[in-house]
C-alpha cells in the first residue's frame, strides 16, 4: 500500500512528532517534580499492588470491570425495549410511544453524575423496604443502565429505521405478522449495522463506571484518590488511567474489526 | 513544500527546547536557594509583598471557620489571623481544593491551613509547619445503628463504616479497625451525612471536632460513640522548601508558650472535645 519513500517520510515524521513532545516535557522547569509526583516507579508499583491502609488500584478495578459487565448486559436489553416501544405503530399505543421519547428525553438530558446523587442518595433516603436497602453498587448500576439505555436505545432506533421500508413490505406480504416481521428481518439488520455506535457507547460506559465512586464504594478512580491523597502523589492516578485504556482497547479494536468487515461485505454486495 | 515543514518544524523544536531549558535552569537556581529553612522575620519571603495570602478549601466548615472568606474567625481562622497580626501582615484568604494542594509547581499562596495531618508520606511532596492542634479520630453513628453501642475498636469491626477521602480516618479505619467488610468512602463530609442518615453505613468516621458538630447541628438521633487519639497533628501547609515555614513556626511556637493556642482553642474547640475514649 505505501512506498518505500512514504513509509520514510511517515515514520520520520512519528519520530520526530514525538521527539518534540518528549523534548518539551523533559526540558520543562517542572519535569523533574513531574516526573516525581505523577511517574515514580516506587508509587506506581505500591498504588497497583496497594499497602496496608491504601486500596490497590487494581484490585478495585475489578469492581468497574464488574459494574460495566452487569451494566452492559442489562443496557443491551432495556434499550432495545424502548426503541421497540418508541416504533411500534398505530394510535393505542400512543402512550408507550410517549413514555419511551419522554425517558430518552429526560436521561440524556440528565447528567450521569446527578442521577448518580438522586437514585444513590434520594432512593435509600425514602425508606421504601427492599429498594432502598440496596448495595450503592446495586444503585451505581441502576443509574448506569438509566442513562446509558437512553443513548442506546437511539442507536437501535436509528438502526431500525435505517432499514429499508420495502423489507418490512415484503415481509408481510410473505405472511409474516408484524412482530415476527420485526423480529426476523427488521431487528437482525438493525442490529449489525449499529454495532460499532454501540460498542462506542460501552466504551464511554467503561470509564463512567468511576463514577459510581460518589456513592461510597472504591473502584479505581477512588483507590487513586485514597492512595494519592494519603502519599500526596499522583502516580496512582497514571495507574488506574492506564487500567481503563488497558480495557477500552481492545474493545476499540474490535470495533474498527467490525467496521471495517462490515465495509467489506458491503463492497462484495455492491460488485456482485 | 514538504522539506520547508520539516525545516519548520525543526526550527520549532529547537525553539522550544531552548526556551524551556533556560527556564529549567532558573526554576533549579530557585530550589536551591530555598532548601534551607531559614527565615528573616524583617522581611519575610511572601507569595505577595505586604501581605500573607492564606488558602483553605471552600466549603469551609465550623467551628474551623466562621463566617465569610473576607474575615474568617472560627479555630483555624483565628489561629491564620493571629500568625498574620504577630507577623504585622494583612491577611488575603484564597480558595485551595484539598486535591490540589500536593500539586506540583508553585503554590499560589503562602500556606493552607484546611486540618491538614502531618504524616511522613506527606512531608516528601510538600512542608508543613508545627502542628497547631491535636487531633483524635471521632465515630458518629444513629442511636440505632448496629455500632452505637460500641465501647472498644473492635466492637467497630463488624459495622459497615464510611469516611471521607483524603482523610486519616479512612487510615484509622484500615490500619486500626481493620473491620471485616470495605469502608465506604465519600467525596465530601455532606455525602458521607447523606448515607449515614439513610443506612449505607453503620458509623461514619472523621475528626473529633467534626462529629460533635454534625452531631449537636446537623444529624437528629444521632451520638458520638467515642473518640479515638492517634498522635495525630494538624499542620499547616507550604511548598517544599519554603523558608517561611521558619518564620511561622516561630510565631506558632510564641503562641504556645503565652496560651494564645490554648486560648483559641478553648474559645472555639472545647464544647466538642468532651467525648468518651474507645479502648482498643
Amino acid at each position: 500500500m505505501l512506498g518505500g519513500r512514504a513509509v520514510l517520510v511517515s515514520s520520520m515524521s512519528t519520530v520526530l512528532f514525538f521527539a518534540v513532545i518528549a523534548l518539551i516535557v523533559v526540558l520543562a522547569p517542572g519535569s523533574e517534580v513531574v516526573a516525581e509526583r505523577f511517574f515514580d516507579p516506587f508509587h506506581l508499583r505500591q498504588s497497583l499492588l496497594g499497602t496496608e491502609s491504601e486500596p490497590s488500584v487494581a484490585g478495585a478495578f475489578l469492581l468497574n470491570v464488574y459494574i460495566f459487565t452487569i451494566s452492559e448486559l442489562l443496557i443491551l436489553i432495556l434499550a432495545l425495549i424502548i426503541a421497540v416501544v418508541r416504533g411500534i405503530p398505530g394510535p393505542v399505543f400512543f402512550p408507550f410511544r410517549m413514555v419511551a421519547i419522554a425517558y430518552t428525553d429526560l436521561f440524556r438530558g440528565i447528567p450521569l453524575i446527578l442521577v448518580l446523587y438522586i437514585i444513590g442518595f434520594g432512593v435509600p433516603g425514602l425508606g421504601l423496604g427492599v429498594v432502598s436497602y440496596l448495595s450503592d453498587v446495586t444503585y451505581g448500576i441502576i443509574a448506569l443502565v438509566l442513562v446509558y439505555s437512553a443513548y442506546v436505545a437511539e442507536v437501535y432506533r436509528a438502526g431500525i429505521e435505517s432499514v429499508h421500508e420495502s423489507q418490512n413490505a415484503a415481509a408481510r406480504s410473505l405472511g409474516l405478522s408484524r412482530w415476527q416481521s420485526l423480529r426476523f428481518v427488521l431487528l437482525p439488520q438493525a442490529v449489525r449495522r449499529v454495532i460499532p455506535p454501540l460498542l462506542n457507547d460501552f466504551i464511554g460506559l467503561q470509564k463512567d463506571t468511576a463514577l459510581v465512586s460518589v456513592l461510597g464504594s472504591i473502584e479505581a478512580a477512588r483507590a487513586a484518590q485514597i492512595y494519592g491523597a494519603s502519599q500526596f502523589n499522583y502516580a496512582s492516578y497514571v495507574v488506574a488511567a492506564l487500567l481503563f485504556v488497558l480495557i477500552t482497547i481492545p474493545l476499540a479494536r474490535f470495533t474498527d474489526h467490525l467496521i471495517a468487515r462490515d465495509k467489506r461485505r458491503r463492497q462484495a454486495g455492491t460488485v456482485a | 513544500m514538504k522539506r520547508m515543514v520539516l525545516i519548520g518544524l525543526l526550527v520549532a523544536c529547537l525553539f522550544l527546547a531552548g526556551c524551556a531549558g533556560q527556564q529549567g535552569s532558573e526554576g533549579s537556581a530557585q530550589g536551591g536557594s530555598g532548601s534551607e529553612k531559614s527565615c528573616d522575620s524583617k522581611n519575610p519571603p511572601l507569595f505577595k509583598d505586604g501581605v500573607l495570602t492564606v488558602a483553605t478549601d471552600k466549603p469551609a466548615y465550623p467551628p474551623w471557620f466562621e463566617g465569610g472568606p473576607e474575615n474568617y474567625s472560627g479555630f483555624e481562622g483565628e489561629v491564620a489571623n493571629e500568625v498574620a497580626k504577630r507577623m504585622d501582615l494583612p491577611i488575603k484568604w484564597v480558595v485551595e481544593p484539598f486535591n490540589k494542594s500536593y500539586a506540583p509547581g508553585a503554590k499560589d499562596y503562602d500556606f493552607d491551613i484546611n486540618q491538614i495531618t502531618i504524616t511522613p508520606e506527606r512531608e516528601q511532596a510538600v512542608d508543613f509547619s508545627d502542628g497547631y492542634f491535636d487531633n483524635a479520630q471521632g465515630v458518629l453513628a444513629l442511636k440505632d445503628s448496629p455500632v452505637a453501642d460500641a465501647q472498644s475498636v473492635s466492637d467497630l469491626k463488624d459495622g459497615q463504616l464510611g469516611a471521607q477521602v483524603g482523610t486519616t480516618s479512612l487510615d484509622f479505619i484500615n490500619e486500626t479497625v481493620q473491620p471485616n467488610a470495605d469502608p465506604k468512602v465519600y467525596d465530601t463530609t455532606n455525602d458521607a451525612k447523606s448515607a449515614l442518615e439513610s443506612g449505607q453505613i453503620d458509623a461514619f468516621v472523621t475528626d473529633l471536632v467534626t462529629t460533635v458538630y454534625l452531631r449537636d447541628f446537623e444529624i437528629k438521633n444521632s451520638e458520638v460513640v467515642g473518640q479515638y487519639p492517634r498522635n495525630e497533628q494538624f499542620g499547616m501547609l507550604f511548598e517544599q522548601g519554603n523558608p517561611l515555614v521558619g518564620c511561622v513556626n516561630q510565631v506558632l511556637g510564641e503562641m504556645k508558650e503565652d496560651g494564645t493556642l490554648q486560648k483559641l482553642q478553648k474559645e472555639y474547640l472545647q464544647q466538642y472535645l468532651s467525648v468518651p475514649t474507645l479502648k482498643e
